[in-house]
């Protein structure tokens, strides 16, 4: 068997984890600010900051994060029930979801005791709002050639450049910009790193970017000399392409690549049911076991991260898998569409199918594209 | 432990040539004697009654082992048809048991089991039928070859029904045994399949280099990759816990995934050797026939995706909370 694959065995969420999960359920009933499946159907690219606190005051924002920082200091299994939960029915987490995902562990990580004591309780309270800068105008897929250049002075770092598609960067306090540092263009990888970036200081201007569904969920952001501090830098000079590559494996295998059309799908369950229709039975079955099995790969790898290891090739073996299942549900449900439903809840699910399909492309563009991740994967399994 | 004890035997048992054999419906050359003797038979059964104790997770890696060499005897029914008769003393070890979830019985008594899988050789079969589980004498039975080339299934006549043994009915049971079983199975061709890709991928060379090189064939042995990883996931999903049978929905979830993914590796598999797959000499197709025919094997995916959507629609309860109680 391929080492790869062999490496991806079943791992059932233990049981502490599994308890957290009647709690949040318990709390979504009351907390979850009433919304049509239309707006639910944003997913994690919902804002709702009020919400983002209620969620802080009850302890599950950085929920990994260590006690003494405000964490909850639970492991990753804990972090999945919570967040398939969220998921499960679209409550809106934007605000918060890069931070308590991504940036606050990397600080966590890679920060000085004083990055940590600042940003991390701010990030707990979820008061402090992160997004993470790396897509440039001249640089997608090819991550290694940002140009966007911070210039170390005496005051610290002088960045000039420009980040695009920064989700919610025009909601969010901090970006974590991954930037050159030294070296040139040809230097690819070596010489990068990574800057907190404070968006309220002179000389950064942020402008968001409407997107195909009339939302503005992503920006660009511009840094005309933008003087930052010394501790801006996060980890070590020149290691930022490394730092980058150990978050992807958080980034890509969470529920957020099973879950984004999990909304549509109840919704449309809500209206087979109601009206009797069982003739597409099959279709339904199809999608409840990919479901099934999406959610084992995905707990799988999890199991790795809780084993303090980095899965960066599993991640992106789940995320191809995931969004994919993620742009067939609009597809299959777009297929069963009749002349015209009239109750209330076919014309949901007909706003609702024309949100996702609009945006179901995105699904397997975010967090590297479908063909890069491929790529990747075939380099994993030795292919040479 | 045992799956090593089982993989040695298949190495020295089953190559090529004699699955090749078997297919042919001659003699397993000592394959089947080899495995019975061992004591795999009894895997299932308690220590008590003589058996290994193997729980559901344990015997999983050694069905999957069974399917890597694409045996295509029922021999993982064999092993499964002792935890739906945990109590039946006279089964001897060599006797050769098929799982035959569906049985229909005629105007004039005789009963038929349809498209029973290695149906041509059992030495018995286990069926269900009038809310009863039944043990049927394979020699006893008209056996009419499907057609199918190079499988062993067959339509199992008896003029009338006298079984070896019967118990109260557990047909849910004995089909999503049939089914998980076959998951298993598939899973274990599937890694086969895989395997077989890469190293031909990263041997043959075209334009000058190997062709695993070419960015298209890579986007298709990594889609093969995700296929052989759902596909197998799902499958031991249903060999989960402490009971001696998976249950139906699990089954059923393992049987549709691993056979969407058969079909789909199966067909990359050929794409990516190009015609030396299509050949007899080549073992790809014993692989992919295998694949193809367990796919099929006691009903392919729609057969047990609408089992499974008719049940998420009979609740009212949203599909993760119905996926997580699987």
């Amino acid at each position: 068997m391929s080492h790869l694959l062999s490496q991806l065995q079943l791992a059932p969420l233990p049981p502490q984890a599994e308890a957290l999960r009647s709690q949040v359920k318990a709390f979504l009933a009351e907390a979850l600010p009433s919304a049509a499946a239309r707006q639910r159907a944003r997913s994690w690219m919902g804002f709702d900051a009020a919400f983002s606190r209620k969620l802080a005051q009850r302890g599950w924002v950085g929920l990994t994060l260590p006690a003494q920082y405000g964490g909850a200091e639970l492991d990753a299994f804990a972090r999945y029930v919570l967040v398939e939960e969220l998921l499960a029915v679209g409550a809106p987490v934007a605000a918060h979801w890069i931070a308590d995902r991504q940036s606050g562990p990397l600080i966590a990580k890679f920060g000085t005791e004083a990055q940590k004591a600042f940003y991390l309780p701010r990030i707990c309270r979820a008061e402090t709002f992160f997004c993470i800068g790396m897509s440039e105008p001249n640089s997608g897929s090819d991550l290694a050639s940002v140009s966007t250049r911070a210039q170390a002075n005496a005051g610290g770092w002088l960045l000039n450049g420009q980040k695009i598609w920064t989700t919610h960067a025009h909601h969010c306090q901090y970006m974590i910009a991954l930037v050159r540092t030294s070296g040139q263009k040809e230097d690819r990888q070596a010489g990068l790193s990574q800057l907190i970036v404070d968006l309220s200081l002179p000389g950064v201007s942020v402008r968001p970017i409407r997107d195909l569904s009339g939302d503005a969920h992503f920006s660009e952001v511009f840094f005309d000399q933008v003087q930052l501090g010394a501790d801006a830098l996060i980890g070590q000079e020149g290691s930022g392409w490394a730092q980058v590559n150990a978050e992807l494996a958080f980034e890509r295998s969470g529920p957020e690549r099973i879950y984004s059309s999990i909304v549509l799908f109840d919704l449309w369950l809500q209206v087979l049911r109601q009206g009797g229709e069982r003739s597409q039975a099959a279709t339904v079955g199809r999608l409840s076991a990919h479901l099934a099995t999406l959610r084992h790969l995905s707990m799988a790898v999890t199991a790795r991260l809780v084993q303090g290891e980095s899965p960066v090739i599993e991640a992106a073996l789940v995320k191809d898998l995931g969004t994919e299942f993620e742009q067939t549900i609009p597809q299959l449900i777009a297929a069963c569409t009749g002349p015209g439903g009239t109750s209330a809840l076919e014309l949901e699910l007909a706003a609702t199918l024309a949100y996702v399909t609009q945006m179901a492309p995105s699904f397997s563009l975010r967090g590297g594209t479908r063909e890069i991740l491929r790529s990747m994967i075939a380099r994993g399994l030795d292919l040479r | 432990m045992f799956a090593q004890a089982l993989e040695k035997i298949l190495s020295d048992h089953a190559s090529g040539a004699v699955v090749r054999r078997i297919e042919a419906g001659q003699a397993d050359q000592g394959l089947w004697d080899s495995i019975a003797e061992a004591g795999f038979a009894d895997l299932l059964r308690s220590e008590e009654q003589g058996g290994a104790g193997l729980s559901l997770p344990e015997l999983f890696p050694l069905l999957v082992c069974l399917g890597r060499y694409g045996v295509p005897l029922p021999i993982g029914q064999s092993f499964m048809a002792r935890s739906l008769l945990p109590d039946w003393p006279d089964l001897p070890p060599a006797a050769m048991v098929t799982l035959a979830p569906v049985a229909v019985r005629a105007i004039d008594g005789s009963l038929c089991c349809p498209s029973v899988p290695g149906g041509q050789v059992a030495s018995h079969v286990l069926t269900s039928l009038d809310g009863k589980l039944l043990l049927l004498d394979g020699a006893q039975a008209r056996r009419e070859t499907v057609g199918d080339a190079r499988s062993l299934l067959a339509h199992l006549h008896w003029d009338s029904v006298r079984p070896v043994c019967e118990r109260d009915d557990a047909t849910p049971a004995l089909l999503a045994c049939a089914a998980a079983l076959t998951a298993a199975l598939i899973s274990g061709s599937l890694h086969r399949a895989l395997e077989m890709s890469l190293a031909h991928c990263n041997t043959r060379s075209q334009f000058g280099k190997a062709i695993g090189k070419f960015q298209a064939i890579q986007q298709q042995i990594s889609v093969m990759a995700q296929q052989v990883l759902a596909g197998s996931l799902a499958a031991q999903s249903a060999f989960q816990g402490t009971g001696s049978t998976p249950s139906l929905l699990a089954a059923a979830v393992a049987k549709s995934r691993a056979s969407e993914a058969a079909a789909a590796v199966a067909a990359s598999a050929h794409a990516v050797h190009g015609a030396i797959g299509m050949t007899d000499e080549f073992d790809l197709s014993l692989c992919t026939r295998r694949l193809h025919e367990w796919r099929a094997q006691y009903g392919a995916e729609l057969y047990w995706n609408t089992l499974i959507g008719n049940e998420v629609l009979a609740t009212d309860r949203p599909v993760l909370d119905i996926v997580r109680a699987l």
